[in-house]
């Protein structure tokens, strides 16, 4: 199979062309940023997905299947800028997939767009709403582009179209949003709460998005790996320190002190849990997380 | 494990059938530790303060799902409590009971990361639903917040019944299991709310009772478990349907309370239920 990766200089993109190539596909790679050593059988373009460039490589290399994974967060640009990547390049992205007679297309999203709120169940499942739009601006984009890549479902039903809702993902890479999170020696807590976080090992994450793409998996699925724990528990067995900060205080020290900066939005989800109902994803792929929570975090420490 | 960690509490939480991960942690969130930690004092009090005796224990299921729908008294939570505890001080077949926690509670900062360590989630149909497919016992007061703010002028009367625990039990073909509650009004009569100080806490009600601090006199207590109670149905079931199934647990639940409030030998009892020879005494 040909299959286009687009953001494929991202950490977990990178894993995902590993293992698609040692399994006997060909891989295509769309990206801002450069990709050095790129390895053999990957085939690297580097483009803007909402450019000219972009549409041709759909034109020239007419890939069989789409894993887009091109999307930003807060921490690395602006709104506007995010509403210009994730939403639409999202759009221009399933548009081409239906011009160019794409038969797969895989949008990797996050398991946060279900927001974070006090009076929300634990294990969301896949048709509930995702509502961190409403408390937390900086999500909102992706929320949309979450939405509009499974209206695809609808807008073109010969595309077979897979929206993966990931969990937290830690791994050997550092990268993601809970690393981010875990990248100072010291992580902030709100004094007095203690959420359940669901992590996954990065290689577990990667076999999961091979999995939806190779299984041609239709729909929305809440992809997640071993039971979730305490953020408590994440800093101890991560071997960070956590420390209580009472609420009031909570986004002035934000970025200071040795923490790490986060939105003052981002609050929520450090106060409530957000955790996901993997059972869908796991009948449809018979997907088998490889890591432990224990062996991920530890995986994880500092030395 | 330490010194005020009651061993035969710290014995059956080993025993429950439970899963818990490499940090004793289960998948809501429970904490071993905390159990045995919370259980403790609660045993002390079960046994040499409330003294209370718990009858019809066998009809707790060992294993698997169940619907544990007792009476609400004493506006302190302390018959939730003591009814936990028997639960866990039961030698044949130790369960926890699962309860389903009041949104003001798990809002509120420390409230709620130490509710859920115990096993108690938010009080949505979801969380119910979660917890008994994953074969839990779960504790549901049918009469709610109002049910715990009874004065003491109307001491064991059930009000009105929530029909959602009945749809919960046909949606996930669940057994209930009627249990009633005795001497919690008595341990703790209400005479009257403060209304302005709920609002102002923004708490369902502040009782008031003679002994004028938030906590039980030492009346002894009893729990009684009635024969566990199976309903045809998938929950779907109209209003009426549902209404009539309700009706039937809560009659069951007052049958079991007036045996209760039968064989006490006076209300305000202070020394240990006599002739209980299911005593849960270690």
């Amino acid at each position: 199979m040909k299959i286009l990766i687009t953001g494929i200089s991202g950490t977990l993109a990178r894993g995902v062309a590993y293992r698609l190539v040692r399994r006997g596909h060909q891989v295509v790679g769309i990206d801002r940023r450069p990709w050095p050593d790129v390895p053999e059988g990957v085939e690297m373009h580097q483009a803007d997905i909402r450019k000219r460039p972009a549409e041709d490589v759909f034109r020239l290399s007419r890939p069989d299947a789409l894993i887009h994974m091109a999307t930003v967060t807060h921490f690395t640009t602006s709104t506007e800028e995010r509403y210009r990547i994730n939403l639409g390049g999202t759009r221009k992205l399933f548009e081409y997939c239906h011009e160019y007679g794409v038969k797969q297309a895989v949008f990797v999203g996050r398991h946060t767009v279900y927001g974070a709120t006090p009076d929300s169940p634990l294990y969301h499942t896949e048709d509930e709403p995702p509502l961190a739009g409403a408390a937390f601006k900086e999500l909102a984009d992706l929320v949309a582009a979450d939405l509009y890549a499974g209206s695809a479902l609808w807008r073109w039903p010969e595309l077979n179209t897979a929206v993966l809702r990931l969990c937290y993902f830690l791994g050997p890479s550092r990268g993601g949003t809970l690393s981010g999170f875990l990248s100072k020696n010291r992580v902030p807590m709100v004094l007095g709460f203690d959420p359940l976080y669901q992590l996954m090992h990065e290689w577990d994450a990667e076999e999961a998005i091979t999995l939806a793409v190779e299984k041609q998996l239709r729909g929305v699925f809440n992809v997640a790996g071993p039971p979730p724990v305490p953020l408590s528990v994440v800093c101890s067995a991560t071997g960070r320190r956590a420390v209580p900060i009472p609420e009031p205080l909570y986004s002035s020290v934000l970025g200071r002190f040795g923490f790490p900066y986060l939105p003052d939005d981002a609050v929520a989800h450090v106060k409530y849990p957000i955790v996901i109902d993997n059972s869908a994803f796991v009948e449809a792929t018979g997907f088998v997380p490889h890591y432990s929570a224990k062996q991920t975090m530890e995986g994880f420490r500092w030395n | 494990m330490s010194l005020i960690d009651d061993p035969q509490v710290r014995r059956n939480v080993e025993r429950l059938p439970i899963e818990f991960d490499d940090y004793g942690f289960d998948r809501f969130g429970l904490s071993r530790k905390a159990l045995v930690r919370a259980y403790s004092p609660m045993a002390y009090i079960y046994r040499h303060y409330l003294k209370v005796t718990a009858f019809g224990l066998e009809n707790v299921p060992a294993t698997g799902r169940g619907l544990i729908i007792p009476n609400h008294s004493g506006g302190l939570g302390a018959d939730a409590a003591m009814i936990l505890t028997s639960l866990i001080l039961n030698d044949e077949a130790p369960r926890l009971g699962q309860g389903m926690a009041e949104y003001f509670l798990t809002r509120s900062p420390f409230a709620r990361p130490a509710l859920r360590k115990l096993g108690h989630l938010t009080g949505l149909p979801e969380h119910g639903e979660q917890l008994l497919h994953d074969e839990r016992l779960v504790l549901v007061f049918p009469e709610g917040a109002r049910g715990a703010g009874k004065l003491y002028k109307d001491r064991y009367k059930l009000v009105r019944f929530g029909t959602g625990f009945m749809r919960l039990a046909l949606k996930t073909g669940t057994p209930v299991i009627p249990c009633a509650f005795i001497g919690g009004e008595e341990s703790f009569p209400q005479l009257f709310h403060i209304k302005w100080l709920a609002k102002l806490l923004n708490g369902p009600f502040v009782p008031v009772a003679p002994q004028l601090v938030l906590f039980p006199l030492p009346v002894a207590c009893q729990v009684y478990y009635g024969p566990p109670m199976s309903f045809e149905g998938d929950g779907s079931e109209p209003d009426h349907v549902i209404q009539q199934y309700v009706e039937e647990v809560r009659h069951a639940m007052e049958r079991l309370i007036s045996t209760g409030l039968d064989a006490r030998p006076r209300a305000f009892m202070f020394e240990r239920m006599p002739d209980s020879d299911q005593d849960q005494r270690p």
